[in-house]
């Protein structure tokens, strides 16, 4: 079967006309007794969509965090286009082109949506007092969330009042309409309905198409992950099981990697 | 078939029929949060004066804006920290201690001017002790303050030997500081002002409603949170000082007795009648002014109606009570996200 997991990642060493934007390698996270990632190993090229898919705890959401300089690994090491950096908060992983929506969107009930959108890159006016723009932010967070069309009806509204797809809705635009280059999304279409899932799809396509953004996308939906994905990895109790280009793998091969443990699976070659 | 009613979901937006001018002016006025205490607050004045011909003289309105300039001045501190999640129960103790520190420091032949900023700075100091106890090593505030709401009084009577010291003065500072009658009501209205505008304008001021509506998502953000809290924390413990010196420059004695806990929890009833809620994420400066002058009018109405200590107890109790049940409940009728 798979020799993915057993072949030790070389630490650089993209095919050739490929760029890789991101490497992480034998990343290890524990939460006290709780080994959270067990030695990962992943790679994301330039203009590739990545997605991840796997059980409730398995690790994804840790790996995401940690990508985003919000956790830091207990070991391992991680390069961003091709420099070995160690991520020292959201800032530096931000400054860096990293963005993310996180699977609880991070988003603050209280403000409003155009707050949510711009919370910690706030514009702001010139001068000694450094206020807040809010025009700045209502109007292009407007702007914003037209572009992708889901149906928000006022920016000033306070994110409470949303539903669970339009807050992902918020969520998404925020990260997307920041300058990332690398974008990561943790079950982002989780809340969403059917017509709004296909909006958020549509708008992954169009940033596809762009060229120039990279993606992760945590799903549970393997079809639609199969269908939008440049490449599948399969993540089961903190270590990777399964990895293939989506086109060369299928629902059934999934599901059936799925039912296996993932020993059996290491044992099997 | 049904194509030609269904409207595309973006044209809904708008297509209410808009209610007449004056109920929409009454409902745009009530949409915001102070106002409604703001109301109660000219209503309590208005009963006040017609049933006593005493309530709006300068000498009585002199007395009220000294009883309330300390609490409020406190109050934007604390709602500060309300917003973020914390509280602050030792600012009381705080609130007199300050003068002391002024007082020894300028005995030890500093000038007064330095003085009163090293008492600001140690006052902000206990502060950032406070947040840090709070934050890094995770005792809930109220836990935290509680302890050193103890440990500052005893300190101050320690220092004090427990009897009071004549405020040291000096033309220029006094003249700041404000020994007229409605001086202290100035430095309170300024600061609750400045206040009012950077939790609204500012990113300190987004961020700390960011931090107490909600922890994790504002730190995923990359807001740190631990600056945010332990920065009102500090700020608490200055204008807790401010408000300390203030007032023992006024009275031109300086009591360890001054202060204590019943100033803290006036602050607070002012921060929550106002309209900031304990729960964390939300909450306004004007409304803790407004919170403060209803509750130094009913103090002061009733003292002139002859109403004893009692009533007024009983009352501000009730006040709290229902401004609580009045945040709670009804605040989700307004349209929110008015910033
Ligand atoms: N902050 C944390 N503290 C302790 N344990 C955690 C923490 N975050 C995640 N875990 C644990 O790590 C494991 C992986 O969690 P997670 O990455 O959220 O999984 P997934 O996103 O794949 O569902 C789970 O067992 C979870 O309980
Ligand atoms: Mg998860």
């Amino acid at each position: 079967m798979s020799q993915v997991q057993a072949a030790p990642v070389p630490a650089a060493a993209p095919a050739r006309g490929v760029t890789e934007v991101l490497r992480g390698v034998d990343i290890v996270k524990r939460f006290g007794a709780v080994t959270a990632l067990n030695g990962i190993s992943l790679h994301l090229n330039k203009g590739e969509m990545l997605g991840i898919l796997g059980d409730n705890g398995a690790g994804k959401s840790t790996m995401i965090k940690i990508l985003t300089g919000y956790q830091a690994p207990t070991s391992g090491t991680l390069a961003i286009n091709g420099q070995q950096v160690a991520l020292k908060s959201v800032d530096h992983a931000r400054a860096l082109g990293i963005e993310c929506v996180y699977q609880d969107l991070a988003l603050v009930p209280s403000l409003s949506i155009y707050h949510n959108m711009f919370l910690n890159r706030e514009p702001l006016r010139g001068g000694p007092l450094r206020l807040l723009d809010n025009g700045a932010m209502r109007r292009r967070a407007q702007e914003a969330l037209e572009d992708i069309g889901v149906n928000i009806p006022n920016v000033n509204e306070e994110v409470a009042m949303l539903s669970g797809g339009q807050r992902q809705a918020v969520a998404i635009a925020r990260a997307v309409y920041s300058k990332a280059k690398i974008l990561l999304l943790d079950e982002p279409l989780a809340a969403m309905g059917a017509r709004e899932s296909g909006l958020i799809l549509d708008l992954i396509d169009r940033l596809k198409k762009r060229g120039d953004l990279s993606l992760i996308m945590i799903a549970h939906n393997y079809a639609q992950t199969l269908e939008v994905c440049d490449r599948i990895m399969m993540f089961q109790h903190g270590e990777v099981t399964f990895e293939r280009a989506a086109a060369e793998t299928s629902v059934p091969e999934l599901l059936d990697v799925v039912k296996q443990n993932y020993k059996v699976i290491r044992g099997a070659h | 078939m049904s194509a030609h009613i269904q409207k595309p979901a973006q044209a809904d937006a708008g297509a209410k029929p808009r209610p007449n001018i004056g109920t929409r002016s009454l409902r745009g006025f009530l949409r915001v949060r102070e106002a409604s205490i703001l109301v109660v607050a000219i209503l309590l004045i208005i009963y006040f004066e017609s049933s006593n011909s005493n309530f709006l003289t300068r000498a009585n309105l002199q007395t009220l804006s000294q009883f309330i300039s300390a609490p409020v001045i406190i109050a934007c501190g604390e709602i500060m920290l309300l917003i973020c999640g914390e509280i602050d129960l030792s600012a009381g103790m705080v609130f007199a201690l300050a003068p002391f520190i002024m007082y020894f420091a300028h005995n030890a032949g500093i000038p007064l001017i330095v003085a009163f900023f090293l008492a600001l700075i140690g006052c902000g100091a206990i502060g950032l002790f406070n947040g840090f106890v709070s934050v890094k090593l995770r005792v809930p505030s109220f836990v935290t303050t509680l302890g050193t709401m103890f440990l500052i009084n005893g300190f101050t009577l320690t220092i004090s030997a427990g009897f009071p010291v004549d405020t040291p003065t000096n033309g220029l500072f006094t003249f700041l500081m404000g020994n007229s009658g409605f001086q202290e009501i100035i430095w309170a209205v300024v600061i609750v002002l400045v206040m009012h505008g950077a939790l609204r304008n500012t990113r300190w001021g987004l961020h700390t409603i960011s931090v107490g509506g909600n922890l994790i998502g504002s730190a995923e953000s990359g807001i740190n949170v631990t600056r945010i809290k332990m920065g009102n924390f500090a700020l608490t413990g200055a204008l807790a000082g401010l408000a300390g010196i203030l007032e023992a420059s006024r009275i031109g004695s300086t009591d360890p007795l001054a202060g204590g806990s019943p100033m803290m929890f006036l602050a607070v009833a002012a921060a929550v009648i106002g309209g900031t809620s304990l729960m964390g994420g939300t909450g306004t400066i004007i409304g803790g002014l407004f919170g403060g002058l209803v509750l130094g009018v009913l103090q002061d109405g009733f003292t002139i109606d002859g109403i004893n200590a009692f009533t007024f107890n009983i009352i501000i109790g009730a006040a709290i009570l229902i401004a609580m049940v009045f945040n709670i409940h009804f605040a989700r009728l307004r349209t929110r996200g008015r910033f």
